[in-house]
C-alpha cells in the first residue's frame, strides 16, 4: 500500500552546524535532526535506554555505519537504520528514521500522512 | 639416530615450516641459524611498530620458550658461510661445522638498493628488519626531513611511519603511479591524493641520481638534476632474493633457489621456502603464499609427499589508517577475454575494479573503502561464477550494513588469508581450547599473525561467539585514533594540527566517536594555549551549551561563586532567577555553591543574563571551585589567610580545561576544615608557612593527597598549586584525575618537573598556562555571541495543521 507522503519544511540547513545535531518538536513528535556534512539525517529524539536527547549527542562513525552517542549513558545508535549499534543488545527497540532532504537551502523532511497522525494522537 | 635437519634462516616462511614439520612429526634433530638476533617476528608488522602502532613484544610470533619446548638448536646471530651439498654440511661465519641429512633454505629476501651514489652515508637506511626499525626510530623526529625512496606498499607504510614520528615526509617513486605493481593508474591517482591529504608529499616519475651530503645524507639528487632536503632516507625499492648460499651449494638458482611443486630444489636433501624461492618463474614478496609453500614442505619433507604448491594470486592490503588499498589478482585488462567493471566516487575518493574472465574473478583493486575486500578474495579463492550476479557486483553496501556480519560467513569460508585459518577453525579453537582472547586466538591457530587484515574479523567472531571475550587490553585511545594519547599530543605539536577534524582526517578514520572526539578537543585546546580552531561537535553538550546534562535532558547551573563566598545580592538574584524560571530543585552542593536544577536548554542564556554571574564551570573537565574555611580573618584558629587565597587562586584558573574535573581547596590551618588533604589541590596553611598538597581524592575512592612542597609566602604557594595545574594539563591523559596522574608519574617525578625544576622549565610552565588564560573566558559571556544554534529548540517552518494540531 502507498502512503500518501508530504514533505514539511524544517529549518534553513545552515541553522545545524556540521556534525551537530538540533531538536525539531512536531507536535507531540520530537525529531532529532542531524547535519553530516554531505546529507542531513533525522531520528526520533529519544534514545531506546534512558530515553536521553540524541539531539545533544556526539556523532561519529565505524565502518560505513554513521552514528550517534546518547549524551545520558553512551548508547549509539545508528543514524541510517535507528539500530542500536553499543551495547550490541539484540532484542532493544529501534529508533524511528524518517528521510531528509534539502531544497533550496531548506531541511526538508517527510512524514507519512497515518504515521505523523498516529503520532500526532 | 633421529634425522638432522638445519634450516637456515630464522624468519616467518622458515619457522612457520618448521611448526607444520612439527605438526607431522618429532622425529628431526633440528636446529635453525638466523642471521639475526631476535627469535621470529612479524616482519609485516614493523610498519606498526614503526608508526607507535606496535611494540616490540606485541610483533613476537615465536619466543624463546618455543624453540625451547620443542628442543631446537637455536643460532640467533649466526650468518652460515659455506655449504657441502657433497658431505651434507654448512660452515658458519666462524667456521663451526653442522653436518644435515635435510637443508631447508629459508634466506628470505634482502632490500634492492638502485645504483646510485651516497648510499653508504650515515642517515640511509633500508626497512626489512627490526634493528632498521629501532633505528628509524631513534632518528627520527619532528624537523627531520624524511624521503622514501619507492612508493610501493613498503616505501608507503614507511612514510607513514616516518610521519606519525614527526618528520616532514616526502615519497619519492621511479613510476608515475604509487604502488604500479598492485593499482591501475586510475587507483594510483586515487592513492596519491590520500596519501597527499595526510600530508606525505609525493613526486612520481623520479629516478634518484645520488644523495648527496658530508658523511650524513643531506639531499637527494634526480637525474633531471633536481635536488630535495633529506636528513634522512629510506630506500624501498624492491626486494631481491638472498641465493647466493643456494648458488654455493650447487642448486639450480635462476633469480631464485628453483623449486618444484612439492618444495624441493635439485638436491634431493635440500628444500627452499619463502621469499628466496622461484617458482614457475613466480618470485615472492607477500606472506599467504609462503605459509602455503610452508605446508607443502612440510608433507614433503616428512614422507607424506602429495601436496603441491600451485602458485599464488597476490594480494595487499595497505596498513595506512583511513588510507584503505586493497589489491588481488591480475588485474591487466589487456589480455583477450579480459573485461573490467568499474565503481567511482570522486568526491568520496572510492575507485573499485574487478577483473572478469569467463564470468569469473580474476583481480581486484579497492581504493578508499576496503570493507569488502573479504567477499571479493572468496570469490576469488573459490573461483566462483559470477555470471548470474553480475549487475550486483560492484553495487556499493547498502549505508545501513554495519560491516561484516559474521554470522552470515559460511564456516568452511577463510578467515585469515595469509594462514589459511577458516571460520570453522576459530569456532573450534573457541568451543573446544576456551580461547577468548586475540592472544590466545592467536596461540591456538595463527590466525591474524600475518598480514594483521584480518584481526577486526577475527575479533568480531570472538565477540559472537567466545562467551567470555575479552578485549585486549587498549593502550590507545580509541580505535577510530589508534595512537596512546602522548603519541597524539607529538602528533598534534610536530604536525601543527589545530583541530579536532584534522587529526582523525590524518591519523585516524576521519570520523571518531564519544571517545576520542572529546579527548582530541581538550588536547589541541591545551597543546596551542587555546589557540586552536575550536569544534563545538566534538565537545560532550556540556561543553556545547555550558551546563550539566542531567537524566531528563534538563541542565542544571552552577554560577561562580570563587571561594564559597557570596552576597545578599547575589543571593537575592538567585532566588529571583529560580523563581522566575520555575527551577525545581536549589541545592547547596558539596563544593560551596548553589545549583538550580532542571533547566531548560533554551532557557540558560536567559538565566545567565539575569543572573549577572560568570560560569561557575560545574559541568566541565576543567577547574571547579576553590574550597575554602573562614581563615585567620574570623576564626580564632586561622593561621593564613584562606579566603584571600583561595578566591585568588580560583581567579587565577577558572575557565581552563584540564584532563579531568579538578577541584581546590584551600585551609588556612591545620585543622583542614575544608578537606584540603583529599582535593587535586590543596593549600594547607600553617603558621608560617603553606602546605601544597596534590593527588588527594575523596570520590569514587580515596587517597590522602602528597605533599608537593612547603613554601613561605602565599605567593609561592599559589605559584607552585599553578606549577602542579599546568603540568597536570599537560601531561595527564584526558579523563585521567589527578590522582591516578601522580600514582602513574610518581610524586618524585612530578616535583623534580615542577617545583624543583629548573628555571627555565617553570618559567615554560607559568607562561603557557598564562597565554591559556589570556585566551580563555567565561563561557557564558556567549549568550551575546552564541554559536548558531546551540541553544535553540528548533520550530519547523511549517505545521501541517491537520497532522499536528494536539
Amino acid at each position: 500500500m502507498n502512503l500518501p507522503t508530504n514533505w514539511i519544511q524544517i529549518t534553513p540547513a545552515a541553522d545545524i552546524p556540521m556534525r551537530e545535531g538540533r531538536s525539531v518538536k512536531m507536535g507531540s513528535l520530537n525529531i532529532a535532526l542531524f547535519n553530516l556534512g554531505d546529507r542531513f539525517l533525522a531520528v526520533e529524539n529519544r534514545c531506546p535506554h534512558g530515553h536521553g536527547p540524541l539531539a545533544d549527542g556526539i556523532v561519529g562513525g565505524h565502518g560505513l555505519a554513521t552514528t550517534v552517542t546518547c549524551p545520558l549513558h553512551n548508547w549509539r545508535i545508528c543514524l541510517d537504520s535507528g539500530e542500536v549499534v553499543k551495547p550490541q543488545a539484540q532484542s532493544s527497540p529501534c529508533v524511528r528514521t524518517y528521510p531528509v532532504k534539502v531544497e533550496n537551502g531548506i531541511v526538508m523532511l517527510e512524514m507519512s500522512k497515518k504515521l505523523s497522525a498516529e503520532q500526532a494522537a | 639416530m633421529k634425522e638432522r635437519l638445519v634450516v637456515i634462516g630464522n624468519g616467518m616462511a622458515g619457522v612457520a615450516c618448521v611448526e607444520q614439520i612439527l605438526k607431522h612429526t618429532q622425529e628431526f634433530d633440528i636446529t635453525i641459524f638466523g642471521d639475526e638476533t631476535h627469535t621470529n617476528y612479524n616482519r609485516i608488522m614493523l610498519s606498526s611498530v614503526l608508526a607507535g602502532e606496535k611494540e616490540y613484544d606485541d610483533i613476537v610470533l615465536n619466543g624463546i620458550d618455543w624453540y625451547q619446548k620443542h628442543k631446537i638448536n637455536t643460532k640467533l646471530g649466526v650468518r652460515i658461510a659455506d655449504i657441502d651439498s657433497a658431505v651434507r654440511t654448512v660452515t658458519d661465519a666462524d667456521g663451526n661445522v653442522t653436518a644435515y641429512d635435510k637443508l631447508i633454505f629459508a634466506t628470505g629476501s634482502s632490500a634492492f638498493i638502485p645504483p646510485m651514489a651516497g648510499v653508504d652515508k650515515s642517515g640511509v637506511f633500508v626497512f626489512r628488519t627490526y634493528d632498521d626499525t629501532r633505528q628509524l626510530l631513534e632518528l627520527s623526529g619532528p624537523g627531520i626531513k624524511a624521503v622514501v625512496i619507492g612508493g610501493g606498499l613498503l616505501g608507503l607504510e614507511a612514510a607513514r611511519g616516518l610521519q606519525v614520528q614527526g618528520c616532514d615526509v616526502t615519497v619519492v617513486h621511479l613510476a608515475d603511479t604509487l604502488m604500479e605493481r598492485q593499482l591501475d593508474s586510475i587507483g594510483g591517482g586515487y592513492l596519491r591524493s590520500k596519501m597527499e591529504a595526510i600530508r606525505i608529499r609525493v613526486l612520481c616519475g623520479r629516478s634518484t641520481q645520488a644523495l648527496l651530503g658530508g658523511t650524513h645524507v643531506e639531499k637527494v639528487l634526480f637525474k633531471d638534476g633536481e635536488e630535495i632536503d633529506a636528513n634522512l632516507v629510506v630506500i624501498a625499492a624492491g626486494i631481491r632474493p638472498n641465493s647466493a648460499l643456494g648458488k654455493q651449494a650447487g642448486v639450480t638458482v635462476n633469480r631464485g633457489i628453483v623449486v618444484n611443486d612439492q618444495m624441493e630444489t635439485s638436491d634431493p636433501n635440500i628444500f627452499a621456502v619463502g621469499e628466496c624461492t622461484e617458482h614457475n618463474g613466480q618470485l615472492f614478496g607477500l606472506v599467504a603464499p609462503l605459509f602455503e609453500q610452508g605446508k607443502v614442505l612440510a608433507a614433503t619433507i616428512t614422507g607424506n609427499r602429495g601436496p603441491v604448491f600451485a602458485g599464488a594470486s597476490p594480494a595487499s592490503k595497505l596498513k595506512i589508517m583511513g588510507v584503505e588499498v586493497f589489491s588481488a589478482g591480475n588485474f591487466d585488462c589487456s589480455r583477450p577475454g579480459v573485461e573490467a567493471i568499474r565503481y567511482e566516487d570522486s568526491s568520496l575518493g572510492i575507485y573499485k575494479k574487478l577483473v572478469l574472465k569467463d564470468g569469473r574473478l580474476e583481480g581486484v583493486i579497492l581504493v578508499g573503502d576496503a570493507s569488502d575486500d573479504h567477499r571479493y578474495m572468496d570469490w576469488l579463492r573459490t573461483n566462483k561464477d559470477l555470471s548470474g550476479q553480475r549487475r550486483h557486483l560492484l553495487a556499493p553496501p547498502p549505508a545501513e550494513d554495519k560491516g561484516q556480519d559474521v554470522a552470515s560467513i559460511p564456516e568452511g569460508d577463510t578467515i585469515c588469508g595469509c594462514l589459511g585459518v577458516t571460520k570453522g577453525d576459530i569456532i573450534h579453537a573457541i568451543h573446544a581450547d576456551g580461547v577468548c582472547t586475540m592472544a590466545q586466538l592467536k596461540d591456538k591457530t595463527r590466525a591474524s599473525t600475518g598480514c594483521g587484515s584480518c584481526t577486526s574479523l577475527c575479533k568480531s567472531l570472538l565477540r559472537a561467539v567466545a562467551p567470555e571475550f575479552e578485549e585486549d587490553k587498549a593502550k590507545v585511545l580509541c580505535d577510530c585514533v589508534p595512537f596512546p594519547q602522548d603519541k597524539i599530543r607529538e602528533m598534534i605539536q610536530s604536525q601543527r594540527l589545530k583541530s579536532v577534524q584534522d587529526v582523525l582526517d590524518i591519523y585516524g578514520n576521519g570520523r571518531g566517536c564519544e571517545i576520542c572526539k572529546p579527548a582530541i578537543s581538550y588536547l589541541v585546546d591545551v597543546v596551542w594555549c587555546g589557540d586552536h580552531e575550536e569544534d563545538r561537535s566534538a565537545r560532550f553538550i556540556n561543553d556545547r551549551v555550558h551546563a550539566n546534562i542531567q537524566k531528563d535532558g534538563t541542565f542544571s547551573v552552577i554560577p561562580r561563586m570563587r571561594g564559597g563566598v557570596t552576597t545578599p545580592a547575589e543571593l537575592r538574584k538567585i532566588a529571583d532567577v529560580a523563581e522566575k524560571y520555575n527551577v525545581p530543585l536549589v541545592k547547596v552542593t558539596g563544593s560551596q555553591r548553589l545549583d538550580l536544577l532542571g533547566v531548560k536548554k533554551e532557557d540558560l542564556p536567559k538565566m545567565w543574563e539575569d543572573l549577572g554571574m560568570p560560569s561557575g564551570q560545574g559541568y566541565a573537565k576543567g577547574l571547579r571551585m576553590v574550597k575554602t574555611c573562614v581563615g585567620d580573618e574570623f576564626c580564632r584558629f586561622g593561621t593564613q589567610n584562606a579566603l584571600s587565597t583561595g578566591i585568588e587562586l580560583e581567579k587565577r584558573l577558572e575557565n581552563l580545561y584540564t584532563p579531568h574535573k579538578t577541584k581546590l581547596a584551600v585551609v588556612g590551618c591545620p585543622r583542614n576544615c575544608a578537606e584540603a588533604t583529599v582535593k587535586d589541590i590543596g593549600l594547607i596553611g600553617q603558621d608560617g608557612s603553606w602546605q601544597v598538597v596534590v593527588g588527594g581524592a575523596a570520590g569514587k575512592g580515596v587517597r590522602k593527597a602528597d605533599l608537593l612542597i612547603t613554601v613561605e609566602t602565599t605567593e609561592l604557594a599559589l605559584e607552585s598549586a599553578e606549577l602542579f595545574f599546568q603540568y597536570y594539563r599537560e601531561n595527564g591523559h584526558y579523563l585521567e584525575r589527578s590522582y591516578d596522574f601522580v600514582e602513574r608519574l610518581g610524586m618524585e617525578k612530578v616535583r623534580r618537573e615542577t617545583v624543583y625544576a629548573v628555571d627555565e622549565a617553570r618559567q615554560g610552565l607559568l607562561d603557557r598556562l598564562r597565554k591559556s588564560k589570556e585566551r580563555s573566558s567565561d563561557a557564558w559571556l556567549e549568550r551575546y555571541n552564541p554559536r548558531a544554534t546551540q541553544f535553540v529548540q528548533i520550530e519547523p517552518m511549517e505545521t501541517p495543521v491537520n497532522e499536528f494540531a494536539n
